[in-house]
């Protein structure tokens, strides 16, 4: 019994000692990211965060819009399975557009990100420590938070919101197409209905969730990769360790916020 | 006053002592090399030295600066003073060799692009890497980024240089030609170097002084005939290259045969 208490008591504290890390290395990013903005910042940082908004957006974008058109498909049809018995055939619009503005585009964004780049950049980091490249940038009196992970950071910030926008739209068009061959429905009076139904505060829901994800993503990718000790195992260690851990944590943050602002909404 | 002094240092990794108590004054102008075997505690001297590590005591003073005391800005302003080349070379896979060299040039100083340039060229061409400079680090060989690590150290023109092995690996005229490299930077520039390395021919070579290293206590300091004279037995061992567990060919011969006979019986 006293080996149980043991056990929580130590994976509880190493649990503690993790998440105390990752707002450590979220403060210090923050006081770099300064550094990596455009005009004021170091030129070499801002066009590091411009290579990783390439590779974090335009390069996922194709599989986050096949994913969304899917995902709209399947919501689509299932929603109307069920709503077709009451007549209320209609409400499908209002599920797909108001499903993906709020929750799914934002979502389904953070996971394909979370398996493409929070994946990469554990693997990235966890490589450049095994290699002895984070401790040569330190002895080359760079910061290695400020180098490496607070160009990501800004790319991640931009990147995941745009992306979930494009999701949102890719589902919503989804559900576009299903209306329009189920019901004969034309797609301008489809989208005239879509945005009758998604009001402001939705798509703000919808931004703040993608930006609370993408510093998931990228702090756990990179807390991750930073962790790193030992070999070639440990990296590939960290990489399904990153994945796992940011998209459990996306899906208990998605959570937290649709709970805060059901009750706002409410009020 | 010594350019580097390490004062009492202890260093533990998980209670176990690498350095103990150890001192060492590493004077203006001078090539020191550090000797001794594997696990004698070299290259934890030399993290502690470039303030990789904390110790858990003792003062190690870089400059007259106490680099175990000191903030994260003076610890940066004084690595600006070190050019470090890692046993693993640590050149930024993501780099060429071009890039890697001008890396602090760029991010350090005020240089124009062509000033840079001329100084990478002149930096490769030393090493004999001139025509490889758009090559990334996974395009050479190990020799080659050996030579690359070496170059991209005194980029800066540093007051130090620290070099971690540098020879291993390389083939006798480079390593030779690496030699003379490092007398022309003293001579040339009044370079404070250290370098560790196991190559006894380049050790009496290269160095004004040698500090020989066991079980992670200083074992012996002095010049290069203080060293050649010194009767330590594990100074004589180690210069004379005798092994500490000989192969006792008589009892190996002796298993060898009960190993067969027990085979033969068991068939």
């Amino acid at each position: 019994m006293a080996n149980l208490f043991e056990i929580a008591g130590r994976e509880t504290l190493a649990e503690l000692d993790y998440f105390g890390r990752m707002n450590i290395q979220l403060w210090d990013t923050l006081r770099g990211m300064g550094r990596a903005l455009p005009l004021i910042g170091n030129r070499h940082r801002w066009h590091a965060a411009v290579q990783q908004m390439l590779e974090i957006g335009v390069e996922a974008l194709p599989m986050v819009a096949l994913l969304a058109m899917c995902s709209g498909f399947i919501l689509a049809m299932q929603g109307a399975s069920e709503l077709r018995r009451f007549g209320a055939l209609h409400y499908v619009i209002d599920l797909v557009a108001v499903g993906f503005t709020r929750e799914l585009g934002p979502l389904l964004t953070a996971i394909a990100v979370s398996g493409r780049s929070g994946s990469a950049f554990a693997a990235e980091i966890g490589t450049m420590k095994v290699t002895e490249e984070i401790d040569a940038l330190k002895v080359m009196a760079f910061d290695p938070v400020e180098f490496v992970l607070a160009p990501k950071y800004l790319a991640a910030l931009i990147a995941v919101p745009c992306l979930s926008i494009v999701a949102g739209l890719f589902g919503i068009l989804a559900g576009g197409l299903f209306m329009f061959f189920s019901t004969h429905l034309g797609l301008v009076l489809y989208f005239r209905y879509v945005l009758a139904s998604i009001v402001l505060r939705d798509v703000l829901a919808g931004c703040v969730k993608s930006l609370a994800f993408a510093t998931i993503i990228t702090h756990v990718g990179c807390l991750e990769g930073f962790r790193v000790r030992g070999g070639p195992d440990a990296v590939g260690h960290s990489t399904t360790m990153a994945v796992v851990r940011s998209t459990f944590l996306v899906v208990v943050a998605d959570a937290i916020f649709t709970t805060i602002f059901y009750f706002v909404g409410k009020a | 006053m010594s350019l580097i002094s390490v004062r009492d240092l202890v260093v533990e990794y998980d209670g176990r002592r690498v350095l103990d108590g150890f001192n060492l004054d590493i004077e203006a102008g001078e090539v020191t090399v550090l000797l001794g075997g594997s696990g004698s505690g070299k290259s934890t001297l030399l993290r502690q030295i470039l303030g990789l590590e904390r110790p858990k005591s003792g003062r190690i003073y870089v400059k007259g600066t106490d680099i175990t005391r000191c903030s994260g800005a003076e610890l940066k302003k004084i690595r600006r003073s070190i050019g470090v080349a890692f046993q693993s070379a640590a050149l930024f896979n993501s780099l060429s060799l071009e890039d890697n060299v001008a890396l602090t040039l760029r991010e350090h100083t005020a240089l124009t692009s062509s000033v840079i340039d001329l100084i990478v060229w002149m930096k490769l061409a030393v090493v004999g890497l001139a025509n490889f400079g758009k090559l990334h680090p996974q395009e050479l060989s190990g020799g080659m980024k050996k030579r690359a690590a070496v170059a991209r150290a005194p980029a800066l023109d540093p007051e130090i240089l620290v070099l971690d092995e540098p020879s291993a690996g390389l083939d006798p005229i480079v390593a030779a030609e690496l030699d003379e490299l490092i007398l022309f930077l003293k001579e040339a520039f009044q370079i404070t170097a250290l370098v560790v390395t196991h190559e006894l021919p380049s050790a009496f070579r290269i160095a004004d002084r040698i500090a020989m290293l066991f079980n992670g206590s200083l074992l012996a300091v002095g010049t290069k005939d203080e060293i050649r004279a010194d009767q330590h037995p594990r100074v004589r061992q180690f210069l004379n290259r005798v092994p500490d567990n000989p192969v006792h060919t008589p009892a190996l011969a002796c298993y060898l045969e009960r190993y067969v006979q027990t085979r033969e019986a068991k068939s």
